[in-house]
């Protein structure tokens, strides 16, 4: 067996570390992640807080704990609703071509002048922020990037001699779209989901951090972090930890989206640098 | 050329037309009463009833998005509700500095992206190569606001070397270009590390082909077959993700002018949302998105103006 690509063990490993943190959070967490103290705020790290405590005397890894859970969460529902709706459209457009394929990627075209925070921004003025929001807002940016992917890849599958046969043999297009092309564009997809993930992970943070996004008290790391910025002058080490797991979140999701795409897609070892 | 322009001509304003739909359909058809909204439900119902009928809420659907359109067309975005003065007057006075912000970020981008990138492939497999790569594939996972406060922490906390944030005004330049020497530096460090990935896979494969080893072959140095036989080959895919980037880079400046309090249009855009101040949103939206897409086609333009080839294809 081939050995596996340095990023794809690397980016597995983090992203099992951040997956781990969000699912120990839901059964234990070294303390209550909302257990106010004020007589023990700012808290240096010690044995019993590992690193230390904020301004309301709240334990920063229970924290990190439960804003590992929900970023996740948001990331996994938004990009699992934006690649079932998107990988439908493109697999609708490459089933039906003609004007249909045309005017579904042309709407798909229209998603792409929008990036996330706009789209959320717009959203929020109408609902007033919430954590669904942010998510209804990444969901629908995602929508156009697997419609794109799903048809592209749909369109080489079209052109197969298994599909050919199918045809032959009398299914339809849907059928066909959904026993013989889904499966085949698995792949690809489930590559752009891991990379999109991590896309949707800073997309949270940076949401979340501008009020967008999870409201207090619901712990999130972007929220985490612009309440730190406040505090810079008294307690600069709060907004350390959060960004550190951000990074590592997001360098783990795209490192393993980039080695499955070169464990997946043998044409593009070759043309690794 | 001509018809190809026409085309994509047509194609930008139809994506602009289709833009302004959405933007005015989601903040203005989608359940939710914006009298409501912005006076709040302990307002009286003549209050809401007066505001309904200054904002047109009473005529038809179509009849307001053609309003708001025509209007936006000789940059009439309509009155602020928390400002008490036209949108185009808010617009007019944030706008330069976001500008400024957005076009020395995307400066400070390309210098490093290009050294970084050409200085990583003339170094393929070596120290340098790997510390480049290294350098970008963190820099793709750091956040702008987090790599912010970092800078803030460093440079503005610590060494006190440069404000933390806000914005003296332009009637003393060298407080306010030190002013935006941190937010620019966030936003360009980050998108450079995407760029300059970009810059040296295109790089690299420029490099493979016969003419270079023909240009070197000739006795050219090294230096020179780099930037004048190289570079300008490769550059057709950077000028590509240039243009994406500056879309990704002016809605960039929302987020940073936030992190910085500095006085643009991405501060103004959270200010009304705050206020619930939906004509200001909604004009700042459609704002955005125009530079978004206007960004796009320019670079769809400039993409077959620089390679020739993609001309005679199409």
């Amino acid at each position: 067996m081939r050995r596996l690509p340095v990023n794809l063990i690397l980016g597995a490993t983090l992203v099992a570390l951040v997956a781990g943190m969000a699912l120990v959070s839901l059964v234990w967490t070294p303390h209550p992640h909302a257990l106010m103290n004020i007589g023990a705020r700012f808290a240096p790290a010690s044995d019993v807080h590992w690193l230390g405590t904020d301004q309301l005397g709240r334990d920063v890894v229970s924290q990190l704990m439960v804003g590992a859970r929900n970023s996740m969460a948001v990331a996994f529902i938004a990009v699992l609703i934006g690649a079932s709706l998107g990988v439908t459209l493109g697999l609708l457009a490459s089933a039906l071509g003609g004007w249909i394929e045309d005017f579904v990627m042309r709407i798909a075209d229209i998603g792409f002048a929008f990036p996330t925070l706009l789209f959320a921004i717009m959203l929020t003025a109408v609902f007033g922020p919430s954590l669904n929001i942010a998510i209804a807002a990444i969901a629908f940016i995602n929508i156009p990037v697997f419609a794109r992917v799903a048809r592209a890849s749909a369109n080489q599958i079209w052109t197969r001699d298994f599909v050919m046969a199918a045809r032959a043999a009398g299914q339809s297009r849907f059928a066909i779209s959904r026993d013989h092309i889904l499966p085949n564009i698995a792949a690809p997809v489930i590559v752009q989901m891991t990379i999109e993930f991590a896309v949707a992970i800073l997309a949270e943070a940076a949401l979340s951090y501008l009020g967008l996004g999870a409201q207090p008290p619901s712990p999130s790391w972007g929220r985490m972090l612009s309440e730190a910025q406040t505090l810079m002058y008294l307690a600069p080490q709060l907004a350390i930890y959060p960004g550190l797991c951000i990074v590592v979140a997001v360098l783990g999701f795209s490192l393993l989206g980039d080695g499955l795409r070169d464990v997946t897609d043998p044409r593009l070892v070759r043309n690794r640098a | 050329m001509g018809y190809f322009l026409l085309r994509r001509t047509v194609g930008f304003v139809l994506t602009l037309l289709a833009v302004s739909i959405v933007v005015f359909a989601v903040m203005n058809v989608l359940p939710g009463d914006p009298a409501l909204t912005i006076l709040g439900i302990e307002a009286s119902e003549e209050a809401l009833d007066a505001l309904r009928r200054e904002l047109g809420l009473y005529d038809p659907v179509h009849v307001r998005y053609l309003d708001w359109v025509s209007g936006a067309l000789v940059g009439d975005f309509g009155r602020s509700h928390s400002f008490r003065v036209p949108v185009s007057e808010l617009i007019v006075e944030r706008l330069p500095l976001t500008v400024s912000l957005a076009l020395a970020g995307m400066a400070v981008t390309v210098v490093l992206a290009l050294a970084m990138g050409i200085g990583a492939a003339a170094n393929h497999r070596k120290p340098g190569d790997w510390g480049v790569m290294f350098l970008s594939q963190i820099g793709i996972a750091v956040p702008s606001f987090w790599l912010s406060i970092l800078l803030v922490l460093l440079f503005a906390v610590t060494l006190r070397w440069l404000p933390p944030g806000g914005f003296p005004g332009w009637s003393d330049p060298v407080a306010a270009i030190r002013a935006l020497v941190l937010p620019t530096a966030a936003l360009a460090l980050v998108q450079a590390a995407v760029l300059a990935r970009v810059t040296r896979s295109s790089a690299l494969e420029v490099m493979r082909l016969d003419y270079v080893r023909t240009a070197r072959a000739m006795g050219y140095s090294r230096q020179r077959v780099l930037w004048r036989h190289i570079l300008p080959n490769a550059l057709v895919p950077i000028v590509t993700i240039v243009g994406l980037q500056f879309a990704s880079l002016v809605t960039g400046t929302i987020v940073i002018e936030n992190v910085f309090y500095l006085p643009g249009l991405g501060r103004l855009i959270f200010q009304s949302i705050a206020n619930r101040d939906l004509p200001t949103v909604q004009a700042l939206v459609m704002l955005f998105a125009t530079i978004v897409v206007t960004v796009n086609f320019i670079v769809d333009v400039l993409y077959v103006l620089i390679d020739p080839r993609l001309k005679a294809r199409r």
